[in-house]
């Protein structure tokens, strides 16, 4: 048992997994880059023909703040991916869609502090510190700015794989804070915040179930 | 014998969801006068989708009219709260037409003298249609102006010759799982329940309404029959009610059921109480801009005051 442990490759590593060529992941790059503009282009278009009902500015609201989440889950979801199918190249993808989910979620706050508050900073403040579910919110947007300032190559290489990896640990806080976010200001019908929760969770749980193989794996060849 | 009643389907029953789409740009065209030209050019889109909605009429004005700027029809009619049909707010416009609303019964019973079923027809009956443009105030800060049709409610009420021990009036409105979809979910307890103080439903300025815009009430309105408080959050006025009943204890509303601390009996608008998960300080009147401030009594303080003399509005929330 032990032997054959120790020869077989790392768990979930299948021996020819499919790698895009240099040309092909350009254009998936490209195709996953436009894919993330198009709910704005349908804002936009919304705004532009006059479809977006009676609350427009709720409407703009729920729609950035739903993509915010959306992304940010796509996100979290490279690596449980790449774990199972092998496809390392996903994690080529993986900063455009967090800053993506970074872009949506400027939108959001941007539509809250202008079209919804219009600058009143007094306003803003004492909504951050008394309404629980804007606390939660924009805790959740002041986490993502390291993350999004800490993208770039150099900013990697400056910090040190470690290190970078470790700062960006707090994507995991972003979530859970995201989804709270909306948990809590939902007035009664929870059936989509609950559904953004269970695929949380069941990102966090392969994560986790993953990590635990490695280990029993690590154990097994070492022992 | 077995006497047949006329298949009883509301004319928008049957209406293609396409249709019902561009009803309103049918009805804009019909309204600038194209109306009789394009019915006759499309009779079978006429047939199926009959007019906006019967005219109510003639009716007198009420002194207790604002002269804000009113609401948009389309406004009103698509971004409602009716969960019955569904929580998005645009639910209810693409999935009340389901509901039948002929024949309509409002049963009136309880600690009164006379309790009685009164059919939809007699109810309009009982005393001349007014209009009454009123502000709706909704507990997720945003309000309109929208000029209902209807009757005082307590003419309704006085009909059935209340006992002196009846204290509250509880309202009961349709649950029908097969026309309203939102009834086969478990987001709030069926049927909507809700309850006012008795002296607060004898108030002139409560009223049952039945129509809108001079027509009859459409369906994710509440048709045919609703309750509509102005100085109370728009959920206490609760749509398309069946019963009516006086009680000597306060009535358990179905949002106080759901959340009571979020939601009380009174919900009265009140800028300085605020919801627990936002302020109700301000809101946002559909169609403008900026936020507006929001008016205790949602603006009827005048009238309205009196009635809680002496309470501690925050812990009668």
């Amino acid at each position: 048992m032990q032997a054959r442990a120790s020869t077989a490759p790392p768990p979930g590593r299948t021996a020819r997994a499919w790698t895009p060529g240099a040309t092909v992941f350009r254009w998936l790059w490209r195709t996953v880059w436009l894919a993330c503009l198009v709910p704005l282009i349908w804002l936009a278009f919304c705004a532009y023909a006059d479809r977006l009902g009676a609350n427009p500015i709720e409407h703009i609201t729920r729609a950035t703040g739903d993509w915010t989440l959306r992304l940010l889950l796509v996100t979290l979801a490279v690596t449980p991916l790449r774990q199972i199918t092998d496809w390392h190249w996903l994690v080529r993808l993986r900063r455009l869609l967090g800053l993506y989910a970074f872009f949506y979620a400027c939108l959001h706050l941007l539509t809250y502090v202008w079209l919804d508050q219009f600058f009143d900073i007094e306003g803003i403040v004492k909504d951050i510190i008394k309404r629980p579910f804007v606390t939660i919110g924009f805790a959740a947007f002041v986490l993502m700015l390291p993350l999004a300032l800490t993208s770039t190559h150099g900013m990697v290489r400056r910090l040190g794989g470690r290190a970078w990896q470790r700062l960006h640990k707090l994507v995991y806080a972003v979530g859970v804070l995201g989804v709270a976010h909306y948990w809590w200001l939902v007035k009664k019908d929870l059936t989509e915040p609950i559904l953004y929760a269970a695929i949380l969770t069941l990102l966090f749980g392969m994560r986790l179930w993953h990590a635990r193989r490695l280990r029993a794996h690590v154990a097994a060849q070492t022992a | 014998m077995l006497i047949k009643r006329p298949a009883d389907i509301v004319s928008s029953d049957i209406t293609p969801r396409a249709l019902f789409d561009t009803r309103r740009d049918f009805i804009r065209a019909a309204g600038l006068g194209a109306g009789a030209a394009l019915l006759g050019g499309l009779p079978e889109i006429a047939g199926a989708q009959g007019k906006r909605g019967e005219k109510l009429g003639p009716l007198a004005k009420s002194p207790f009219s604002t002269d804000e700027k009113l609401n948009d029809y389309d406004d009103i009619t698509s971004y409602c709260n009716f969960y019955e049909f569904g929580t998005d707010k645009g639910d209810p416009s693409k999935n009340a037409h389901r509901m039948v609303t002929r024949p309509w019964t409002v049963s009136i019973e309880g600690l009164v003298q006379k309790p009685k079923t009164l059919g939809i027809e007699e109810v309009l009956k009982l005393a001349p249609l007014e209009e009454r443009i009123y502000r709706l105030r909704c507990v997720e800060a945003w309000s309109m102006v929208v000029p209902w049709v209807g009757i005082p409610l307590s003419v309704l009420l006085r009909q059935v010759e209340p006992l002196g021990s009846a204290k509250y009036v509880e309202f009961t409105t349709l649950a029908d799982p097969k026309t309203m979809p939102g009834v086969r979910s478990a987001v709030l307890e069926w049927p909507y329940v809700e309850g006012l103080r008795l002296d607060e439903a004898m108030h002139p300025l409560s009223i049952m309404a039945v129509g809108l815009y001079g027509e009859m009430l459409p369906n994710q309105n509440g048709a045919p029959i609703r309750l509509v408080v102005p100085w109370k959050y728009g959920f206490k006025s609760a749509k398309s009610i069946v019963k009516i009943r006086f009680t000597d204890k306060e009535p358990l509303s179905a949002w106080s059921r759901a959340a009571g601390r979020e939601y009380g009996f009174y919900s009265n608008v009140n800028p300085d109480v605020d919801h627990p998960r936002w302020s109700q300080g301000r809101e946002r009147r559909i169609g403008e801009f900026s936020k507006r401030k929001t008016l205790v009594f949602n603006g009827y303080g005048d009238q309205v005051a009196s009635l809680y003399a002496g309470m501690d509005l925050r812990k009668y929330y």
